[in-house]
């Protein structure tokens, strides 16, 4: 459940970014899914939040310690059940939804958690995926999805339009989203769901109860 | 049955003896002023502590690490042990440029109260009789071991420290710390240990036991004063306790069913298998180190262990506002500390608001994994080490 790679010394994916301006200064934050610690590094550096780790993979584990971040060992869709109601401010699942057992369940654990939630996730609504399936008949593999369909621990794919009747589905509020184009671009916010579903090439969404 | 093989003349049994009384490292002596109030009611009255330490304190005395060694350990953590010649328990993890870096860090290394390596245990002198304890001595718990290395830490003048950290019976000993002395831990890293012991535990001790009261050598635990000493009961308690610290298929994979310097079964009662063999060896260079009836205490310390109780029976409490940062490690093969065990202390923190890591390492080598080569473990360690948490920096 590790979150897409990107190489140390890089600049922060523009989706890290995104979550890290939605993320109030000095606030708590819990990272489901934090992978090598990258976002919770950024939100830490940048924010000066309170950063704690949930993270299935040693590797990445061992990476976060290293990075100095409070990581624990574990699953999202068993171990959220641990932590107390309001423990967090936010409780971050950054491209990490589709690779969970049972989205709904994870994303009302977070939202019991944390009195917002955000979540990113690759659109498998975009245009691209769309074509692949569509004309080629093919399960899409792009920069963004980059497993083949038999190894990917990517198994609950949604599109952004889903996403908003999951929020819908289980009364979380949406209190602001964004969608990224092909290129990271942020687009237009005033683009109706559609449009965003057709072009987003991921979304990240702010939630509250 | 066919007995065990008789032991050599015990070369190493004279050092052992008297290691407790005048240990070959450092000693601290408290005087009748300075009593230690065990958690029983009862009170020694002159205390000693024997102890190692590695690397120095810097200046601001801000870089000790307490290393806390597990039931048959002793202070000699990176080394060699007087009494077997061998090298430090934790050589692979203590030491310069190490994990635990005695470059960078002041590590302070104690034998526990109970033990037989020179702190006050049943094997001392009890300065009111000038004969051995035996049992004499008021038994001992988890917390008395700390209350102790805490007047140690005292007297050496470090107001905190920068860790505490040590697995096993060790790990109860982190746990204990970090919930009785929150603001003089700044981080804890408790490794394959849990915050009780089981039911399942306490019935493996307690075999041990029996083997050694039922030894007639144990004398009604007089053994030392009458001469004798009960090195069977003693070797028998440490072959069923050494069955625990290893795995299923850890012991497979070394042992199997092969067979010791013969090729096909003697149809009787000798060591027949590798696995036999191997533990009657266990059991004996065992004896020739330690003192049958510091076993029954230190056995019965972690017995008693459970801190949850000592805190309305809700472990979260014993964190509540804690500052302290935790790293809990435990072995995927551990069967005598399991998994369960550390995650019930990661959830207690959680709920505690703890600043918490918690890494379960993958291997089949069970519970003495954290003594042995394990990359992911000294990886894990130093990583948290080496970090300082959220700009409380230093060192």
């Amino acid at each position: 459940m590790t979150s897409g790679s990107n190489p140390r010394g890089h600049s922060p994916r523009v989706d890290l970014l995104v979550i890290a301006e939605l993320v109030e200064r000095g606030s708590r934050v819990l990272d489901v899914g934090c992978g090598d610690g990258e976002l919770l590094k950024l939100l830490i550096d940048t924010r000066g939040v309170h950063g704690r780790g949930i993270e299935i993979s040693q590797d990445g584990v061992n990476e976060s310690l290293a990075r100095g971040l409070s990581v624990i060992q574990g699953d999202a869709d068993t171990d959220l059940i641990d932590y107390p109601d309001d423990a967090f401010d936010y409780v971050v699942l950054s491209q990490t939804i589709q690779a969970t057992q049972n989205p709904r369940r994870v994303l009302g654990e977070m939202l019991r958690i944390g009195g917002k939630a955000i979540v990113s996730f690759p659109n498998f609504g975009h245009w691209s995926v769309r074509t692949s399936l569509g004309f080629k008949g093919r399960m899409p593999v792009t920069e963004n999805l980059p497993y083949s369909w038999y190894d990917t621990p990517n198994i609950h794919f949604c599109t952004i339009r889903d996403f908003v009747d999951l929020c819908r589905d289980i009364d979380a509020h949406i209190e602001k989203a964004v969608a990224l184009g092909a290129g990271g671009q942020r687009m237009t916010l005033n683009a109706p769901w559609w449009f965003w579903n057709l072009f987003g090439q991921q979304a990240v969404f702010l939630l509250s109860r | 049955m066919a007995t065990p093989r008789q032991p050599a003349p015990p070369s190493g049994a004279s050092q052992a003896r008297s290691e407790a009384d005048t240990p070959s490292s450092r000693i601290m002596r408290f005087g009748e002023a300075q009593p230690l109030i065990l958690e029983s009611g009862s009170r020694i009255e002159q205390l000693q502590i024997a102890y190692q330490t590695y690397g120095s304190l810097n200046a601001d005395r801000s870089n000790a690490i307490l290393v806390c060694h597990a039931l048959t350990g002793d202070q000699h953590v990176a080394s060699e042990n007087p009494v077997t010649g061998k090298p430090g328990w934790w050589e692979t993890m203590v030491g310069p440029g190490k994990p635990i870096d005695t470059d960078r860090f002041f590590v302070v290394c104690s034998n526990v109260v109970g033990g037989c390596m020179g702190t006050t245990g049943p094997a001392s002198t009890n300065p009111a009789t000038g004969q051995p304890y035996g049992l004499d001595l008021p038994l001992i718990t988890i917390p008395d071991m700390v209350r102790a290395q805490a007047m140690l830490i005292d007297a050496l003048g470090i107001e905190r420290l920068f860790c505490v950290a040590g697995g096993s019976m060790g790990g109860m000993q982190v746990l204990q710390w970090a919930a009785r002395y929150p603001d003089r831990v700044r981080n804890a890293l408790p490794i394959a240990a849990g915050p009780r012991h089981s039911s399942q535990n306490i019935a493996f001790h307690e075999v041990g036991r029996q083997a050694i009261m039922a030894d007639p050598d144990w004398r009604g635990g007089h053994y030392l004063a009458e001469e004798t000493s009960p090195r069977k009961g003693l070797a028998v308690a440490r072959m069923a306790a050494h069955i625990t610290y290893m795995s299923d298929e850890g012991l497979h994979r070394k042992f199997g069913r092969k067979l010791q310097d013969r090729d096909h079964i003697a149809f009787g009662f000798d060591a027949d298998f590798q696995i036999e063999s191997y533990l009657r060896h266990q059991g004996l260079s065992f004896v020739e180190r330690f003192d049958a009836n510091s076993y029954l205490y230190v056995t019965r310390a972690m017995d008693y262990f459970d801190l949850a109780a000592d805190y309305g029976g809700r472990l979260a409490n014993a964190f509540l506002g804690t500052k302290t940062r935790f790293c809990v490690v435990s072995f995927t093969s551990d069967w005598l500390f399991p998994t369960i065990e550390s995650k019930s202390v990661v959830r207690a923190l959680n709920a505690a608001g703890a600043e918490v890591s918690f890494v379960e390492i993958e291997t089949d080598r069970g519970h003495d994994a954290f003594l042995l080569d394990e990359p992911v473990l000294f990886a894990t360690v130093r990583g948290f080490l080496s970090t300082a948490a959220n700009g409380d920096g230093s060192p």
